[in-house]
């Protein structure tokens, strides 16, 4: 058992229960509270990684949101594994299991290190250089290979079995944040009364509180304070308190996406409650308190376990009670990591010494540093550190240069200085501003209706950020509608701040130099990566962060991004804000899928459409085929069938008898108006004044640029409605379609439309007993073919309920398609099933539909057509009223490339060898011998085995397709070319007849 | 997620309830068959995809169902202002700098 780092009497969870868990399969012990990082640091282990491109040993640099190291895996079981989690923020409970990443075989042992003595090799640009050549290699050899060496962690190979949730969640202020600022300004909202919002990533509201000891606000300590305004908050109708959650997006209008971790902190999260749950939140005002980040400083090895961030040593000391080492080095530019080494030393860990930058540094914090008896080496860097798996030393020399020193230490806490985290500013699309005397970007100009307080604005200090904050959240609140707030302001007593710092490489790591000094751990880029960028030609920041890929992967550059500019602004010789920032992108930290994807995944990813037989078809035996969002039965197989059979059975069964077809998924729009024939006659190509009420027409729909879109049968049901039918897929674009006209082109027709499609259930009864099949049920209607001839409607009744009798044909047969309201669509089935039993009848699904209308040549749009498909080129001329003045499409048919001789025509397409059928997409050719690639002059779109026919039949679109009648043509297969012969496109009852048989 | 504010049902509703429909005060001719291919080449496929204040149609397609128009910045994704289908485009734009 490794010795405890757990110091007695310091932290804030002392008395609270052990927790065990395991790393890389060790036990340990923490303790509720812990995160992961603290637990591991207090049973004294740094090693937690390997880096991604050279596997060097990682250790834990932070204490928070902004680790780029400590990237483990929890597993909870076989499906429940998250890969890239960060240590700092993985709150630990009983029985965790996580695991390292990125090494093989072991953590201590990683055989990947070999690329860090190879490192020469694997420089910035490296792979975009070294990899040309040979091309074709790229995508066989390297990319994979590169690929399985590189990468973080390794996605899990299950479906998620966790739940995610979602709420839509409306403010007037929303303050991202929950330190002191943050909670001072939710308290001032608060205290108007409106709706307050206030969320922050950690489980504790407090942010830096939790490693500032000194800090007091009104009259207590600033931790105890932070616990005290959240208990308020909670109390609060008004105000509603996340924690564990994180403001990762930015969006336009003050709509921010929040994520809340629920139950990942939990040992066994029920099944009732879910893992994460997505907060979209649209709120008035917003008050940006994120707070700043520390950096770490530039030099040798400086990513050896052990050299950490001063900030979150603190953290770990103050806030879980682990010291991070016995023999503790400093290096810092600035006054933070001072208080720091002071509250080590006063937990009894040995501070071997502070290294500064500075030449004579003074105030407060030095001055009490040097009461505390630290040794303060100023003026100097460390320049590198020893060790390999941990740090064991540093060294030190002058900033100037001269003699070394070596000291022993075990840990390393280093301090640059703070870079406010203006990440949701920038991503709200404000412009940040370089501050030259203080060497930060702070927000600038603001583009949304939100406000920066504390740290994040550049305000140093707990004092001035608390006044700051609590004045911002007022005023929001007030502009939002709020009363006057009572005056409550937290008044701070004690304080810490600091501000400056350095930016870019410390002395050490200085030009020409072939140190690793890393700028960003997560990354692998080094200060000399950067200089390399710059040599290489690489000018702007966004070119240097794509060759060198600083600032990238799941981190986001938030410890290394101003580093490398600032190097790279020092290569360039060009100050700072002229280099520019690289744009700061949603997710703030990484997002699951799950919680994006949330509800909508499997049976809730898309709904599914059920039409009134669908219980009936089950029942029979059907299967079932996906069309958009409906289920349509596919066909109905007997016992012993195969699909090849059942359909051949059915397409003769209609043929020979009749056949029952649910056709309810077309859609239906009823045009009705005393404009309802002028606006069909712009709407559709074909001429509708005349049409006779009680009569049908097939209506074909362009779009503007002539085109087919879309077609149907379309029955007058008066002098003033029309019952108009779309194909399944086209019913919505269709009725887009003719409402955008009717809205904004032809705003003065008289017309309404109406969906209609789900009201009306549509049963086919189509074969030469269709008639005997209806006629016992259908009420107040002469079906003989004289008062109904094909292409007629009628309005009565069947079984007793109302229906629209359409005498249509989509088969080539006599046929009928029942329409009856939906209630009804189940039992009217049942009753014509009834019926069509006396005379042999069966019921059929939308394979054999299929099979039917390709036997008579008739097309289905979007499989026989794809969007560059004329009139003309389908063949079919005569649906265009020729007399008109005006439809949708009638001048874009016209361009001179839509009536070029040459184009792509509809023809059917007749194997050489009957048995064989084609497959639909294939590409044919005029003559198979040529070279490849071939010239291809046409492809099948509709092909099938026709039992009627006793052969295969097709359909395609070949180039000058109608003069090539009777020609060969060929379609070439990978295993054979398949000989067809050019024909017309109907291949069953040429004249027909069948339609009144 | 925009708000937008429908013209029809006068109140901002989310952009989930809303579809774009391309740009705005595109005139179809009143005597399509004498178009030249010129002018047809115009009307159909020339857009002015501008950088900063386009005038485009939305329809409100899961509320009222209204196409309307639309006066949105492409830089700033902000809308300016919205009025109904047939209005003519606005001669003022508020906040806008000429």
């Amino acid at each position: 058992m490794a010795a405890s780092y757990r110091i007695s009497g310091a932290g804030r969870f002392s008395h609270a229960k052990v927790a065990k868990f395991s790393f890389d399969g060790k036990p340990y012990a923490g303790i509720e509270g812990d995160t992961l990082a603290s637990a591991l640091l207090a049973n004294g282990v740094h090693l937690a990684g390997r880096s991604f491109k050279y596997h060097r040993p990682r250790g834990i640099l932070s204490a928070g949101a902004e680790e780029p190291n400590a990237l483990v895996e929890i597993r909870r079981d076989a499906a429940r594994r998250t890969p890239n989690v960060r240590a700092t923020v993985q709150e630990l409970y009983d029985g965790l299991e996580a695991a390292s990443q990125n090494r093989w075989p072991s953590l201590s042992f990683d055989v990947g290190a070999v690329n860090d003595l190879a490192s020469p090799l694997f420089s910035a640009g490296f792979y975009y250089k070294t990899f040309m050549w040979p091309k074709a290699a790229w995508k066989s050899l390297y990319e994979p290979k590169i690929r399985a060496a590189a990468g973080l962690g390794v996605a899990p190979d299950q479906p998620d079995p966790d739940h995610y949730a979602a709420r839509f969640a409306h403010c007037e202020v929303l303050v991202l944040g929950g330190g002191a600022a943050g909670l001072a300004a939710a308290l001032a909202a608060a205290e108007t009364g409106v709706r307050v919002i206030v969320a922050d990533e950690q489980a504790d509201f407090g942010g830096a509180l939790r490693f500032e000891a000194g800090a007091r606000i009104d009259g207590q300590d600033g931790w105890a304070w932070a616990q005290g305004v959240v208990a308020k908050l909670k109390a609060m109708d008004n105000v509603r308190v996340l924690n564990r959650t994180t403001a990762f997006g930015y969006y336009a209008q003050n709509f921010i996406g929040l994520v809340e971790r629920v139950s990942d902190h939990l040992a066994a999260p029920g099944r009732d409650v879910p893992r994460e749950r997505l907060w979209q939140v649209r709120a008035k005002k917003v008050v940006i308190a994120t707070g700043a980040i520390e950096r770490h400083m530039v030099f040798a090895d400086n990513d050896r376990p052990g050299v950490m961030l001063a900030s979150a040593a603190r953290t770990y000391l103050n806030h879980y009670g682990v010291a991070v080492g016995r023999n503790v080095g400093i290096y810092t530019a600035n006054d933070s990591a001072y208080a720091a080494a002071l509250d080590l030393k006063k937990a009894g860990v040995t501070v071997a010494a502070i290294v500064d930058l500075r030449d004579n540094p003074s105030g407060q914090l030095v001055d009490q540093a040097r009461a505390a008896n630290i040794e303060i080496h100023d003026g100097r860097a460390v320049v590198r550190v020893g060790g390999k798996l941990r740090v064991n030393s540093m060294t030190v020399q002058k900033r100037t240069g001269g003699g070394e020193r070596t000291l022993p230490v075990d840990a390393l806490l280093m301090s640059a200085g703070w870079t406010p985290s203006v990440h949701l500013f920038s991503q709200s699309r404000g412009k940040v501003a370089f501050n030259d005397e203080v060497k930060r970007f702070l927000p600038g100009t603001y583009a949304q209706d939100c406000v920066s307080a504390g740290a994040c604005n550049g305000t140093d200090g707990l004092a001035a950020s608390v006044d700051e904050a609590y004045a911002a959240g007022a005023k929001a609140a007030k502009e939002a509608g709020g009363k006057a707030a009572k005056s409550a302001k937290p008044k701070v007593e004690a304080s810490e701040g600091w501000s400056r710092g350095m930016l870019g490489a410390a002395p050490g790591a200085g030009p020409g130099t072939t140190v690793k000094a890393f700028v960003d751990f997560q990354n692998d880029v080094t200060a000399k990566d950067i200089r390399q960028a710059v040599h290489e030609g690489m000018r702007s920041i966004e070119h240097v962060k794509r060759f060198t890929t600083n600032g990238m992967a799941t981190d986001q550059g938030k410890t290394s991004n101003m580093h490398g500019l600032a190097i790279a602004a020092e290569e360039l010789g060009k100050p700072i804000p002229q280099v520019g920032l690289t744009t700061f992108r949603a997710p703030y930290t990484p997002v699951t899928f799950g919680s994006i994807a949330n509800h909508a995944r499997g049976a809730l990813f898309d709904p599914t459409r059920r039409t009134t037989t669908h219980g009936w078809a089950e029942k029979n035996g059907a299967v079932f085929e996906d069309v958009g969002q409906w289920k349509r039965a596919w066909y109905f197989p007997k016992a012993g069938e195969d699909m090849h059979a059942a359909v051949n059975r059915e397409c003769v069964t209609v043929r020979k008898t009749a056949g029952l077809f649910d056709a309810s998924t077309l859609g239906k729009i009823e045009v009705v108006g005393p404009d309802a024939a002028t606006f069909m006659e712009l709407m559709y190509t074909n001429p509708w004044q005349k049409l006779a009420p009680g009569r049908c027409r097939y209506g074909l729909m362009l779009r503007e640029d002539g085109f087919i879109y879309d077609d149907g049968v379309v029955g007058r049901l008066a002098e003033d409605r029309f019952h108009v039918t779309t194909t399944t897929g086209g019913a919505a674009r269709v009725m887009n379609q003719m409402e955008d006209y009717l809205q904004t082109e032809f705003p003065h027709l008289k017309v309404w439309l109406t969906s209609i499609s789900e009201q009306w259930a549509v049963i086919a009864v189509q074969g030469p007993n269709s008639r005997k099949i209806i006629e016992p049920l259908v009420e107040g209607i002469d079906l003989s073919d004289e008062a109904f001839p094909h292409m007629s409607v009628r309005e009565g009744k069947i079984c007793g309920v109302p229906t629209r009798l359409f005498r249509m044909s989509f088969s080539g047969e006599r046929g009928f398609e029942v329409n009856v309201p939906a209630d009804y669509g189940e039992a009217v089935w049942e009753a014509l099933w009834a019926e069509g039993q006396k005379h042999g009848a069966c019921a059929y699904g939308t394979e054999t539909m299929h099979v039917l209308r390709a036997e008579k040549g008739y097309i289905i749009v979007g499989q026989d057509t794809d969007g560059t498909v004329t009139v003309n080129d389908a063949g079919i001329d005569w649906a265009i009223g020729k007399k008109k003045a005006d439809f949708v499409g009638m001048r874009g048919m016209m361009r001179p490339d839509l009536v070029a001789p040459g184009r792509k025509q509809l023809v059917g397409l007749k194997t050489k060898d009957p048995n064989v059928v084609l497959e639909e997409g294939a590409q044919i050719v005029a003559d198979p011998n040529q070279p490849i690639p071939m010239k291809m002059i046409g492809h099948v779109t509709s092909s099938y085995w026709s039992e009627n026919c006793g052969r295969s039949i097709a359909l395609g679109l070949v180039a000058g397709g109608r003069e090539k009648m009777g020609q060969t043509l060929y379609v070439p297969m990978p295993d054979r070319v398949i000989e067809v012969e050019v024909s017309g496109a109907v291949f069953f009852d040429e004249k027909g007849e069948r339609l009144n048989g | 997620m925009l708000l937008i504010h429908c013209p029809y049902c006068e109140e901002e509703r989310p952009e989930l309830e809303f579809r774009n429909a391309g740009e705005a005060h595109v005139v179809r001719s009143a005597n399509m068959a004498g178009e030249s291919d010129e002018d047809f080449e115009k009307f159909f496929f020339i857009r002015s995809n501008p950088k900063g204040i386009i005038y485009e149609r939305w329809r409100h397609i899961h509320g009222c169902a209204r196409f309307f128009n639309a006066v949105r910045d492409t830089v700033t994704d902000k809308f300016v202002m919205t009025y109904k289908a047939g209005e003519p485009k606005p001669k003022k734009l508020p906040g806008v700098a000429k």
